[in-house]
């Protein structure tokens, strides 16, 4: 956290890899909001090929969890660096 | 005795030991270096980090365990789902900072960068002790899946004797983990997930093939189960501690030694964030895994008198074997065990290379020898690596199976404490050393005291705020008590003895 007063007169320094702000990242929020707000899933209906919702639904998260993971990975330009 | 699948237990199991020592010429290194023998030389890419990581985090224990505890608790034993889907963006923001740090001063151990950030090494040797112990019950647990498979082949013999298998596996672990290193649960770890997406796969479709489908088998499942109850009045109840159970586990996760020594063998940072998109396949792995243990409950298993005898010895932690055994030919059962059994030398091989590291790193370097040589450092992982597994073994064969269980349950709390100053500490240099030392012994006493009040039994502490009851992971409360107090005591320290002159890495170093 070294502060560092920037004057008008100075240019803006080369974006630094670390604690750049990184919007996309926000994304990879949901699955907390998703998965820790537990009385928005305990139900038993609708089931989906006999799997009760409770089941179904954070089976389902899975996947959206590492599809938004690798979203985020290719707006970053992951698969450009090492 | 069941032959066939004894015979193809053993054969898959003898093949798995073949490929252990070969590992040592795969993609050659000089084995008397530390990173080479404990690391792999950090140089496996993406896939085989896949099945490596995979291999180590989805342990045998917890195949066993999670349907286990689906089987005996309902829809509270599915938190392992949430659990290991909130891990994946932990891990993709966090640790590929820990990699490049790690790898630009060669970091081996979580320990061995606190040395670095915080240039305390009382903080370091804090968190290389937590790491070892929290480690030592888990590679015991590993045990007792194997026990288990063992014992549902039929082999059932009184005193040393019915040891006897479990002593020539773990022999036999740990004589290629001395010669080949992490090189040889990397290469094992291949061929036990590709059994266990094998195994899993076919219960998920001829198990309810045979019970008429999964809505047959959730219909016999008793609807106090189904779902979580609703807490009473006044409480959270059974809501928090499903989330905060999922979330404090998953915090913990990457702090453990094995985890890191997976995630620090990599070949790049970009390896590990791809492996945060792709491990997920694991988790719907122990997903569909978990709902086995609903099968057990609809196929009635357990009033079968044929597996009485297992459940009497093994308790619940029997219920998947006992459906192999009821659901499968028996080729196809040693295929399964195969798969268990082989799930736990993987891990048990890790956590061993991962505890040898952070000793011989950590404490014995660190303290006791200061001035030794490569060739030693590494010369003194391989022999401790024996010690531990030595240990483990011993853990199992003579003291009660419940103690295991305990101190894995104490172990998740405790490695949890290490996280502000792992984790946290990846990002930002405002805690000092010592207030990171105090808060780390605030969140160990608070947890443990948690932990005791609940007899050891379980994790979830009724915790009482203005009126309303939070039963929460015990981890999680006790976390908070840690950064609490670091951080109170950083705001203090800071200004009267700041430490921040110590730290070796610069912001450069993270990216």
């Amino acid at each position: 956290m070294q502060a560092t007063i920037k004057t008008a007169a100075e240019p803006d320094p080369p974006p630094a890899e670390p604690h750049r702000a990184r919007p996309v990242r926000l994304l990879l929020l949901l699955p907390f909001v998703a998965m820790l707000a537990v009385p928005t899933f305990n139900f038993a209906e609708p089931a989906l090929f006999g799997l009760p919702f409770f089941y179904w639904y954070q089976l389902l998260w899975i996947l959206i969890c590492s599809a938004l993971i690798g979203v985020v990975y290719i707006v970053e330009g992951g698969s450009e660096r090492r | 005795m069941n032959w066939t699948a004894t015979t193809i237990f053993i054969a898959l199991f003898l093949f798995v030991t073949a490929l252990g020592f070969f590992a040592a010429q795969w993609r050659k290194g000089d084995l008397d270096l530390l990173h080479e023998w404990g690391l792999g030389g950090r140089r496996f890419g993406t896939m085989v980090a896949w099945f490596l990581l995979g291999g180590d985090l989805y342990t045998a224990y917890t195949f066993i365990a999670v349907p286990a505890l689906v089987f005996g608790a309902g829809a509270l034993g599915f938190f392992a789902v949430p659990y290991t889907i909130v891990v994946y963006p932990i891990l993709y923001v966090v640790f590929p900072r820990l990699w490049a740090v790690a790898h630009r001063h060669g970091y081996v151990t979580a320990a061995d960068f606190v040395r670095g950030r915080f240039g305390n090494r009382w903080l370091a040797l804090a968190v290389a002790v937590t790491g070892l112990l929290a480690t030592m019950p888990y590679i015991a647990l590993q045990l007792v899946g194997m026990e288990v498979v063992i014992g549902a082949l039929g082999f059932q013999a009184e005193g040393f004797a019915a040891d006897l298998p479990l002593i020539i596996a773990f022999v036999i672990l740990a004589a290629f983990t001395y010669t080949s290193g992490l090189r040889a649960p990397a290469m094992i770890a291949v061929v036990k997930d590709v059994l266990v997406y094998i195994t899993v796969i076919a219960a998920v479709i001829v198990v309810p093939m045979e019970l008429g489908g999964y809505a047959k088998i959730f219909a016999a499942v008793p609807v106090a189960k189904l779902t979580l109850p609703t807490p009473p009045a006044g409480s959270l109840g059974s809501y928090s501690a499903y989330a905060t159970l999922a979330l404090g586990s998953a915090c913990a996760l990457f702090l453990y030694p094995h985890s890191i020594t997976g995630v620090l063998s990599s070949s790049g940072a970009g390896v590990i964030r791809r492996n945060a998109a792709i491990l997920p396949a694991y988790s719907f792995v122990l997903g569909l895994l978990a709902l086995l243990g609903f099968m057990v409950l609809a196929m009635g298993v357990a009033q079968n008198p044929a597996y009485a005898e297992g459940f009497r010895r093994y308790g619940s932690n029997y219920a998947i074997p006992a459906l192999f055994l009821a659901a499968f030919p028996s080729w196809f059962v040693g295929v399964a065990f195969a798969a268990v059994a082989i799930g736990a030398l993987v891990p048990a091989a890790i956590m061993s290379i991962a505890s040898a590291n952070t000793f011989t790193r950590n404490i014995w370097r660190e303290f006791l020898n200061p001035a030794c040589t490569d060739a030693q450092e590494a010369g003194v992982a391989k022999i401790v690596s024996l010690v531990v597994k030595v240990g483990a073994l011993f853990f199992i064969i003579f003291l009660p199976q419940q103690y295991a269980i305990q101190l894995q349950l104490l172990g998740g709390v405790w490695i949890i404490q290490t996280g502000p100053a792992v984790m946290l500490g990846l990002f930002f240099r405002f805690f000092n050393g010592w207030a990171l030392l105090a808060g780390w012994a605030a969140g160990i006493v608070t947890g443990t005291w948690m932990a005791a009040m609940l007899n050891f039994r379980a994790s979830v502490y009724p915790l009482h705020v203005l009126g309303i009851t939070i039963p929460g992971y015990a981890a999680l409360y006790s976390v908070l008590v840690n950064v609490a107090v670091a951080a109170a005591l950083s705001v203090l320290l800071n200004a009267l003895a700041p430490d921040r002159h110590l730290d070796v890495t610069t912001a450069a170093d993270y990216g």
